[in-house]
Order: C-alpha cells, then sequence, then structure tokens
C-alpha cells in the first residue's frame, strides 16, 4: 500500500530555544539526521505527540538551512504546553509539507520586499526572510518592521540584532506596544510605526501578526497608496488533515491548508469574510 | 437482459457468498432498514432506504489510521492498514451510489486518501433501481435517475424477476460470478415498471425543485444573504443531518490512549458542532448561524465551485425526515432561490 500522508514520520528535537515568556523555538532532524523533509517559505507541517494531540505550525527555518527544520512555537494549548515542556531528544512525529508557499521563485524575485510582523507573527516570515538573504541577489532591498507587546517578547531577537541587522541591504525596524527600561528603540503599535515609517509604495508586502493588526496595518498601508495586489499574508485556522479533506479550515471554497495559507490580499477579499 | 426469479433470491446471496463478503439491506427488529453482513435466511429488505447511508463502507463513521507505541523520549509509529476484504454491497439505491462518486472526489483527489481507495478497489456496488420514491426523495434535482441507478452493476425489478447488466468490468466480474443462476429475459413487463416509476417520480412534491440559482459563482451573494439568520434560528447543531447524509465527510482525528500504546482514531465530525472550528486564537464560526450556513453553503456553492458545477447533495431526503425541527436542504434552497 502506498505512504499515506495521515501516516506520520518520526523527527527528533535536538534543540529548544526559549525565545520569549511564551516562545520556545524547537529544532527537529530525522532520527538518521538531516531534515524530515524539504519545504519552501511558508508552507507548514504537521506536528504531534501521539495521545496528547496533532496541529499544524508554519516551518520557520529556511529550505535553504540544509541541516534542520525549525519550529516557533507560542505556548496556548494543550500540545503546545506539553511541547513547552519536553527536553532535547524527545521524538515528535511529523507530517507534511503542507499547503502552499510565498512566491520567492516567481512573483516575489527581483522585488524590493517589506515583511511587517508582530509578536510570533514572525515566525512564517523568518522562513522566506532567511531564504531571501541566502539568496540576496535575487531581490531588492529588504525592509523588516516587527513589533511585539516587550523587549522580552521579541522572537528570534538575538538573530535578528547579530545577523539580520549587519546584513547590507536589509533594514530592521523594531517596535514594542509600551516603554520598557533599556529599551532605546521605538515605541508604539505595529501599524502605526509603518504609517510613520513611509515605506516606498513600490515594495511588495509579506504581513502576518494577530487579526486586529493586519487589519489595522493593511487599512494603513492602503493610505499609503499601497495596492492589494502588492500584499501577501499567511492565514491561520483550524486543520485536522493538512490536504482539504477534513473539512473545517475553509474560507468559501478555499482550504487554507491546501489552497493557503499564503493569501494575496486581492484574493482573499473575494472569499467570505469568515476567518 | 439477465435476470433471476426474485424467489431465488436467496440462492443468489448465497453464490455471492461463495466467493465475497455480502451486505444487504435488510429490516431491522424496529422497521428500519439497515445493512447487513449476509447470513443464510437473511430477507433483502423492502424498504425505499437505510435509515443510515451506505457510506460506512468506504468511509466508516471511525477507524483506526495508525497506532503508535511510546518507550520514554521514542516513538515507533505502527502502520496498521490491511488489505480490504472483497465485499459487495447489495441494493444500494440511486442517491447512494451517485454519493461515492462525490466522496471519490474528496477521498480520491491528491494525495490519494489510502484508507478509502483500499476499500473501494475491493467493494462492488450493486445498486437496485427505485420502484416506490417516497415523497421525500428529490434525487432528480440533481440529475439522478432512480430507475437508472449508477453503480458497478445494477439491478431492476419487474415485480417477478430482477434483471441485472453491467457498467465496468468490476460489475462484469461480478455477474460472471453469479452467472449460473441466470438466464435471458425479456424485459417488456421491466419497462412497464420503470415506465410508472418514472411517472411517479414527476408527480413527487420535490420534482420541481430546480438547482438552477445555485453554483460556485454566487459565493458572496448567498453568503451574504440575510436569509441565514431566519434559517438557522432554530437549528440546535444536533448533527444528525450530517451523520445521515451520503455525502457530509468532515472528520475528525483523535487519540486514545489504551494503557499499552497510542490508537490513532479518524471519525465523522460534523461542522454543526460549536467546537469543529475552535481553535486557539478563538472561533472563525461563533454561532450557529455561522455552522449552519457552512454546512449549506459547501453543498450549494463551494462543492460546485470545486467540483465542475457539481452538487455536494444527491436529494436521498434522509436530513428531511430525521432533523429533529424539520429543517433541512429544500427549504434552504426554496429560500436561497432566485425567481
Amino acid at each position: 500500500m502506498n505512504n499515506d500522508t495521515l501516516i506520520p514520520y518520526i523527527g527528533v528535537v535536538t534543540d529548544i530555544r526559549q525565545d520569549t515568556p511564551d516562545v520556545k523555538t524547537f529544532r527537529v532532524v530525522s532520527t538518521e539526521g538531516g531534515k524530515v523533509f524539504e519545504h519552501m517559505p511558508g508552507q507548514c507541517a504537521m506536528l504531534s505527540i501521539p495521545g496528547v494531540g496533532e496541529a499544524m505550525f508554519s516551518i520557520t527555518s529556511s529550505p535553504t538551512n540544509k541541516e534542520f527544520m525549525e519550529f516557533s512555537i507560542k505556548k496556548c494549548g494543550c500540545l503546545t504546553t506539553w511541547l513547552h515542556a519536553m527536553d532535547v531528544g524527545q521524538q515528535i512525529t511529523i507530517r507534511g509539507p503542507y499547503g502552499n508557499a510565498f512566491p520567492v521563485e516567481t512573483e516575489l524575485k527581483g522585488k524590493d520586499l517589506l515583511f511587517i510582523a508582530g509578536g510570533i507573527g514572525l515566525a512564517p516570515l523568518r522562513s522566506v526572510i532567511n531564504y531571501v538573504r541566502a539568496n540576496r541577489s535575487n531581490y531588492g532591498d529588504v525592509q523588516i518592521i516587527y513589533g511585539s507587546r516587550s523587549k522580552d517578547d521579541l522572537v528570534d531577537y538575538k538573530e535578528i540584532i547579530d545577523e539580520w541587522m549587519n546584513d547590507d541591504g536589509i533594514e530592521v525596524d523594531l517596535t514594542i506596544d509600551n516603554p520598557q527600561e533599556g529599551w532605546n528603540g521605538h515605541v508604539g503599535f505595529v501599524p502605526n510605526y509603518v504609517k510613520e515609517l513611509n515605506p516606498s509604495i513600490n515594495k511588495t508586502v509579506l504581513i502576518c501578526g494577530p487579526p486586529i493588526m493586519i487589519k489595522f496595518t493593511l487599512a494603513g498601508l492602503k493610505e499609503l497608496g499601497f495596492k492589494e495586489t502588492q500584499v501577501y499574508t499567511t492565514m491561520e485556522l483550524r486543520m485536522k488533515c493538512g490536504v482539504g479533506k477534513c473539512g473545517r479550515c475553509n474560507i468559501g471554497n478555499k482550504y487554507v491548508c491546501k489552497d493557503g495559507p499564503v493569501f494575496r490580499f486581492d484574493q482573499l477579499g473575494e472569499l467570505p469574510d469568515e476567518y | 437482459m439477465l435476470k433471476i426469479s426474485l424467489d431465488k433470491l436467496d440462492k443468489l446471496f448465497e453464490a455471492i457468498t461463495a466467493s465475497k463478503t455480502l451486505y444487504i439491506p435488510v429490516d431491522r427488529e424496529d422497521g428500519a432498514a439497515e445493512y447487513r453482513k449476509y447470513k443464510s435466511g437473511m430477507k433483502l429488505s423492502n424498504a425505499l432506504n437505510t435509515v443510515r447511508s451506505a457510506k460506512d463502507f468506504f468511509f466508516p463513521q471511525t477507524e483506526n489510521l495508525v497506532d503508535f507505541k511510546m518507550d520514554g523520549k521514542n516513538i515507533e509509529v505502527i502502520d496498521i492498514r490491511k488489505e480490504s476484504e472483497d465485499f459487495v454491497i447489495f441494493g444500494v439505491r440511486a442517491c447512494d451510489a451517485r454519493s461515492f462518486t462525490i466522496l471519490d472526489k474528496v477521498f480520491l483527489a491528491e494525495p490519494v486518501d489510502s484508507y478509502y481507495k483500499n476499500r473501494r478497489e475491493h467493494g462492488t456496488v450493486v445498486t437496485m433501481a427505485c420502484t416506490r420514491p417516497a415523497e421525500t426523495c428529490f434525487c432528480g434535482t440533481f440529475g439522478i435517475d432512480a430507475t437508472s441507478p449508477e453503480g458497478d452493476a445494477a439491478c431492476y425489478s419487474d415485480g417477478e424477476n430482477l434483471f441485472i447488466e453491467a457498467h465496468n468490468e468490476k460489475g462484469q466480474k461480478f455477474i460472471d460470478s453469479i452467472s449460473a443462476l441466470l438466464e435471458d429475459g425479456d424485459t417488456a413487463k421491466l419497462e412497464e415498471t420503470r415506465s410508472k416509476t418514472r411517472e411517479i417520480l414527476k408527480k413527487l412534491p420535490l420534482a420541481n425543485l430546480s438547482t438552477d440559482s445555485f453554483g460556485g459563482d454566487k459565493l458572496n451573494e448567498y453568503f451574504n444573504s440575510d436569509k441565514w439568520g431566519e434559517l438557522s434560528e432554530s437549528c440546535l447543531g444536533c448533527g444528525t443531518c450530517t451523520f445521515v447524509c451520503p455525502t457530509c465527510q468532515c472528520y475528525d482525528i483523535k487519540d486514545f490512549n489504551t494503557g499499552h500504546g497510542i490508537k490513532r482514531f479518524r471519525c465523522w465530525d460534523s461542522c454543526m458542532y460549536s467546537d469543529f472550528t475552535k481553535m486557539a486564537h478563538g472561533n472563525p464560526r461563533l454561532t450557529q448561524l455561522e455552522r449552519f450556513r457552512q454546512r449549506f453553503m459547501h453543498k450549494l456553492v463551494y462543492f460546485p465551485a470545486n467540483n465542475n458545477g457539481e452538487f455536494g447533495c444527491v436529494g436521498c431526503g434522509r436530513c428531511l425526515s430525521k432533523c429533529p425541527i424539520s429543517m433541512n436542504i429544500v427549504k434552504v434552497m426554496k429560500a436561497l432561490e432566485v425567481k
């Protein structure tokens, strides 16, 4: 009998990094070492601890990383609480990759890119950012606007400071919601910061964060003159199968697991407002 | 056409069971019909259809997908799939036969569901033309002819004889396996029976129900209709409609710890349930209105949008007779349709 996508592979957790008080990044390899499967930036995988639960997570590492996959996971439910409590060496089950990807090899190629993220919303965009950094000559200027509740809630802070900010042609603009001791950077919400920074409207935008942040940021971008066809986002809905059959992650006739999770805002606009 | 006398059905069933497991609709103690594994002496039900649809044969209500053994930090994945046995489902009605081709579009689409495909490949569907359609029937609305059911092979009764014809290779193999019992028969009386049935079908109360107003191009128009509030107002969210529906295919995946390991199960789920789409950051379908709308939008708009206009309903009428508040797809279609 052929392999069935519902039967998972085994992954081994080889590193756990505490990113923020409620976000950990898990490094996963196959039992033989190396990646369990290849993916493109924006795609997701189903992770599970049998007996605890199975859920969909975006793959935060870039496919240009040939050694391992990473998942940045916020503690917010049954499975994620279990994952946060486990130790290095724990095996998990993994299946995928699922969904489409950001069009890094087509529509995004040669473009100036503006990444806008809020909180854990950086996780799926980090895959694209590091893919772009690894294929730097294929893309124009890169600007990253990233905000969180506090300095401590900025995911991948070390990588942002040590690597992204040192790259040529990458501008990183960080912001936190409220003033905090030891923070000399910008304070304020992401949507307002985007408007203040007034990015060039030639840029192609990739945005991910809490729904409320996306809503106000998109409105702000439109005020600045951006069109919906320039803006991509990635969606999250409840999923069980990951392949468009279990019937719960649809928005209209589109399944987020299969037709998404990446949508362009003009495409999303044609679908019913139920997400 | 080949035929067998109706009083020799026992012999027919015995001949089938010689090589394959056979399921036939039989009358339950309470009078309702259900599919049962054939044993000598069982009588074919005369009921118009079974209470539950026939989808269980290919998409069972509960099934074990995979097992896990947990040992410290290690996990072992155990593929428990087995080749299905060969089986025959006898007496499937035209509506339920069509539901299989609708389910095929979901489960056999890439990536193919191997659990479904395995059973589909090993199952032979022998259908039975209707002679006494009921007032809840509206298969004709979806282009189904109750007097010419699909399936691998089809049977037609004229009251005395059962006529059998094959629709494909699998059906022909089935007929070959029972050919010793069959003889050529005159279909004159059968044609009379079928035209009488067609007359009844034309006179059914739902005979004029039309799908003209529906389809994939009406997405936002129907989604935003102001009728959903009134239509869904009394819905209890019990999910009965989805469980008796031959085309409802939404499922859940859940693990069970047996004490000796973990069994992962797939079971039917219902978009009518409040926790169906509930997740850590909230629920996009908060009230019964959204959940009710989802079910009917899926059958009348989303499914056709993704499947060349084919609707996700076969007009079997089960939801009409089983809904505790008498709400159903026909009322929804009538309320939404553009005259």
